[in-house]
Order: C-alpha cells, then sequence, then structure tokens
C-alpha cells in the first residue's frame, strides 16, 4: 500500500484517480500516448444493452470554464464491448475496470449489468441513473429515489461485482437519492453527473446543441460536485466517488477532505489527454505542502470541524 | 498525436478577417495534409481545431478566420507567444488515389488545407488544378501562392466581384484523375453532386477533443459511424451518408 493507495469497495487502488466515463472511450486512444496502467481505473464509456449512435451533432459547446455535451450514450452496445473492446483493452490495462452502463428501463440495467458481470476484468460496475441527454432513460431513474432503488435492486440481483450508482445533481435533494440507494443495496455512489445546461447561437438565435439542451462538466461545476459530495458522505456509510470539474492535484484532495474514497476527472482528459497521468504525478508533492502522509487518513477530514 | 508548446513565428492578416500563424516546433506527429491541430488559449477551455495548411521542418502553418472568441484571441497574438498544441490530429488525404491529373477544390477558410496537398502532389510531379472559392473578391487569398506551386488555378467568388461568378461548382474543369475537396458543408455537399469521378472530402464539425475520446463528432457513414477528429476530417466519397 502507498501513500497514494486508497480501497474502493473492497478493491485496492494504486491512487484515487479515475478517468470519468465517457471522456476516456475504452481506453486505447489514452494507452497509444501514455501507459495508462498507472491510473487507479478508469470507468468505461456508458454502455447499453443495444447500440446506440447518440444525439444529432452539434453535440458539443464551449461555456465558461466548462463545456456542454449532449453526446446521448453513443457506444457499440454490451455484446459489442464485450467481445471486441475488452479484449482491447486486456492488451494494454492490466487492472480491473469500472464498468459504466446505461438503460431504459430496470430490465434493461439487470441485462446489461448481467452480461459484464461474466467479464473477469470488470472490477465494479457503476450504473448511470444520471445521463441527462436521452429521452425516457438514464436521469429518469435518478430523479426519484424509489425508481432509483428499483434500479439497484434489480441490478444487485444479477451480480456480485461492487455496484456504484452515479447520480445525477439535477435534483432538489441528492441526499434522499442517496440514502434510498443505499437502503437498497447499492455498494458505493459516484457524483456528480453533468448539470443540464443550453447555450443559443447569437447569430441563429436557436441553441447551439442540436439536443437543445446538454450536461455542463468542468472546473465551472467543482464547487456545486464538491457540495453534493459532501452532503452525500455525510448522510451515507457507503464509498463515495466524487467528479465534476477535478482538474488538479489539490482538487483530488479538496474532494477526499469532502468525503470522496476516490474521485473521477471529466472533462480535464478532453483538453489534455495527459491530465490523469499529470494530476496523479502532482499528488505526492501536493499532499507534502499540507502535511498529508498517506491520502486513505483524509477521506472525510473536511467534516471534522463540524463536531468541534 | 503529440503536445506540444510551439512558438508564434508569424501572425499576420491575409484579408480582413483571415489571418496566417506560423507555430514553430516539434511537428514531427504530422504525417498527411488535412490533418490538423488543437490549440489551447488561454481563457478558454475547449481547444480550437484548425487544419494545417503547410508545414516545414520545425514549422507549421495555419490559415483561420475570427468567427468568435477564440479566434479573435489567436488574431491578437504576437511572435514569440507560446500555445499549448495538439499536432497531428485526424486522418488527412491520401495522396495514392491522385492520378496524373488530380483537381483540387476549397472554399474559404477550407482552401489551406488544399495548399499542402498541392504541394506534395506538385512534388510527386502531378499536373494539378486548383479551384478556390470565395464569397467576394476582398475574401480572396492564396491564389499567388497556388499558382507559385505550379498548379493551374481557378478562383470563382459568389457575388461574382473576382473571377468565375458563382460557386466551386461552377468553375470545376472538364478532365481530372481525381479530386480532393474542403470547404463548409453546403459546398461539400454541391461538390458531391457536380463533380464526376471519386474523391476525398474534408468536413468539418464542432469538436470537444479532437483526438477519439468523447464522442462529440461522430456522423454517419455508409460504413459505420466515424468520428470526423479521428477517422476523419477526411472521408471518402464512396462512405458518405448524408444525414437529412
Amino acid at each position: 500500500m502507498g501513500r497514494l493507495s486508497v480501497d474502493l469497495c473492497g478493491v485496492t487502488l494504486d491512487n484515487p484517480v479515475i478517468p470519468a466515463s465517457g471522456t476516456f472511450g475504452y481506453g486505447y486512444e489514452f494507452a497509444r500516448i501514455y501507459d495508462i496502467n498507472c491510473l487507479g481505473t478508469f470507468s468505461f464509456k456508458g454502455t447499453t444493452r443495444l447500440p446506440r449512435f447518440g444525439n444529432p451533432t452539434p453535440r458539443i459547446a464551449e461555456a465558461s470554464a466548462g463545456m456542454l455535451n449532449s453526446v446521448g450514450l453513443q457506444n457499440p452496445g454490451v455484446e459489442k464491448v464485450i467481445s471486441e473492446e475488452l479484449p482491447k483493452l486486456k492488451t494494454c490495462f492490466h487492472k480491473p475496470v469500472m464498468a459504466n452502463v446505461s438503460g431504459f428501463s430496470v430490465e434493461d440495467y439487470a441485462q446489461t449489468c448481467a452480461l459484464l458481470d461474466r467479464e473477469e476484468q470488470v472490477g465494479w460496475l457503476e450504473v448511470n441513473v444520471s445521463c441527462p441527454n436521452v429521452h425516457g432513460g438514464g436521469m429518469s431513474f435518478g430523479t426519484d429515489p424509489k425508481a432509483a432503488a428499483e434500479v439497484v435492486r434489480a441490478v444487485k440481483k444479477v451480480t456480485t461485482k461492487p455496484v456504484i450508482l452515479k447520480l445525477t445533481p439535477n435534483v432538489t435533494d441528492i441526499v434522499s437519492v442517496a440514502q434510498a440507494c443505499e437502503e437498497a443495496g447499492a455498494d458505493g455512489l459516484s457524483l456528480i453527473n453533468t448539470l443540464l445546461g443550453m447555450r443559443l447561437d447569437l447569430r441563429t438565435r436557436k441553441p447551439i446543441l442540436a439536443n437543445t439542451m446538454g450536461g455542463l462538466s468542468g472546473p465551472a461545476v467543482f464547487p456545486v460536485a464538491l457540495r453534493m459530495v459532501y452532503q452525500v458522505a455525510g448522510a451515507v456509510s457507503i464509498p463515495v466517488v466524487g467528479m465534476g470539474g477535478v482538474s488538479c492535484a489539490a482538487d483530488v484532495i479538496e474532494m477526499m477532505l469532502a468525503g470522496a474514497a476516490a474521485v473521477e476527472v471529466g472533462a480535464a482528459n478532453l483538453v489534455d489527454p495527459f491530465a490523469c497521468k499529470k494530476i496523479i504525478d502532482a499528488l505526492p508533492a501536493e499532499m507534502d505542502k499540507y502535511g498529508i502522509e498517506r491520502l486513505s487518513d483524509i477521506i472525510g477530514g473536511g467534516h471534522a470541524w463540524e463536531k468541534t | 498525436m503529440k503536445d506540444c508548446m510551439m512558438t508564434v513565428a508569424e501572425n499576420v492578416p491575409l484579408t480582413k478577417e483571415v489571418y496566417r500563424m506560423v507555430l514553430r516546433g516539434d511537428v514531427s506527429a504530422f504525417t498527411a495534409p488535412g490533418q490538423f491541430m488543437n490549440l489551447r488559449l488561454e481563457g478558454q477551455f475547449l481547444r480550437r481545431p484548425i487544419s494545417l495548411c503547410d508545414l516545414g521542418e520545425d514549422s507549421a502553418t495555419i490559415i483561420y478566420k475570427v468567427v468568435g472568441k477564440g479566434t479573435a484571441q489567436m488574431a491578437a497574438m504576437l511572435p514569440g507567444e507560446k500555445l499549448s498544441v495538439l499536432t497531428g490530429l485526424g486522418n488527412g488525404y491520401d495522396l495514392a488515389d491522385a492520378g496524373d491529373a488530380p483537381l483540387l477544390i476549397g472554399g474559404g477558410v477550407g482552401v489551406p488545407p488544399m495548399y499542402l496537398l498541392a504541394k506534395r502532389l506538385r512534388a510527386q510531379g502531378k499536373a494539378v488544378d486548383a479551384v478556390l472559392g470565395f464569397n467576394k473578391a476582398s475574401e480572396v487569398f492564396y491564389e499567388e501562392e497556388f499558382r507559385a506551386l505550379g498548379c493551374t488555378v481557378t478562383v470563382a467568388t459568389a457575388d461574382g466581384s473576382y473571377g468565375v461568378r458563382g460557386f466551386v461548382t461552377d468553375a470545376l474543369p472538364e478532365d481530372y484523375s481525381y479530386y480532393y475537396c474542403c470547404g463548409p458543408e453546403p459546398m461539400l455537399r454541391a461538390v458531391y453532386r457536380a463533380a464526376k469521378g471519386s474523391g476525398q472530402l474534408s468536413f468539418e464539425k464542432r469538436m470537444g477533443c479532437g483526438f477519439g475520446a468523447c464522442m462529440g463528432c461522430s456522423c454517419r457513414t455508409v460504413t459505420g459511424y466515424k468520428r470526423i477528429c479521428k477517422e476523419g476530417p477526411v472521408l471518402r466519397k464512396e462512405e458518405i451518408a448524408w444525414e437529412d
């Protein structure tokens, strides 16, 4: 166990840095430019039971200190992920990978998870009940505590792997959704998915995104994400994976102080393909600045002041 | 793909809105005309993808039009300033299909990638015909530069203020062995319909990462889903599936 290592649902990570789903594909675009085995793990592209092209383009818009996307879960479908993507991944990544799953019905989630459960390289199932870019699925499960709990129960029945529910910030009370997932048997939670946003083109007076709205990510959302991680970590006893605008080693430390057991990095990968490697390399020096010996010691450390 | 710190060596206006920037640094990741680079600009979150116009031993030339905040910021840059640049992005033009007398069709800021292509084809001894399209006379650039390479050049302007009146499709020559095209999508569609024979066309889309990770610029083709930033921007005519 090194200074950076952490435990995530019973699996040891060499460090807490995890590229977030949708910003890292199935790994090999990045494996071409650096050895991705330096990562704690990574969460692969959101996978559904059937192949999806996703939304029409434009799917991307710029924002201050961030970006909007409305990709809409483009992926080859779980069967191709298992038959084509995972075998390719095995050649360049030798750690358990986090399988990100999305669906349009409870059965959908369960079927996809059941297939991925058989894959040796899958270490965790990250169940996305929070995609803002699809209709009749995704986020609609994550905005209702009862529906989210139903997804958890259905998935837990078909897998022995740790189940992490990825939550949406587009709710009035994220804590109630988090607690419902915990009660239903979730092994962990990850948050936040993107914040629903929109941009208009001043020349055409129409939305820039073909899907009208999209998810906001990047440094702009970091304080919102940190607040939600802080609230949820204070209210549940299962591990929380923090994400939202993390772009440097100091952000990782801040997320962990808020209660994150591990930290996902999303939009930063898209502007700097080496972002995660740089963050991992910078962590020891950043920890030294604040007298942190081991990262695992500081998880939730930002709550200690409440008791004084 | 390489992540390089490059230095602005030159940044000059060619027309009222179009600028040429020469960047010095490691350009070893570029392998073909039609590829692009993705520039990181201070204060802008997403990088700005700009296609390659010319390549030297240790320099890359780009030509860009000021259309928004990012490109306005680029226009204000001075020689000596440094930029983080992802180089060697995308799938460029394949010269192997050119034949003896290839036709190059560029429109607006679709003209620049044709320059390096013309240079490479001329170096192979090909008879290169170039049709360059612009809106009006004051927006014309690089006519002389193509001529200096030994290309036969025809300029078309939409308002007829210079050269052939009309679009590039009004100025296509009768005979050519193969065509290469870059320009706005309406122009690509028109060329796809009007030009005879086979060719390669370069597409533009709003991108997230520019290197194949985010699926922001996907399109449907007859051979499956492609990423404009990765399998594109250059597609073969035969694989294009227009979306509407």
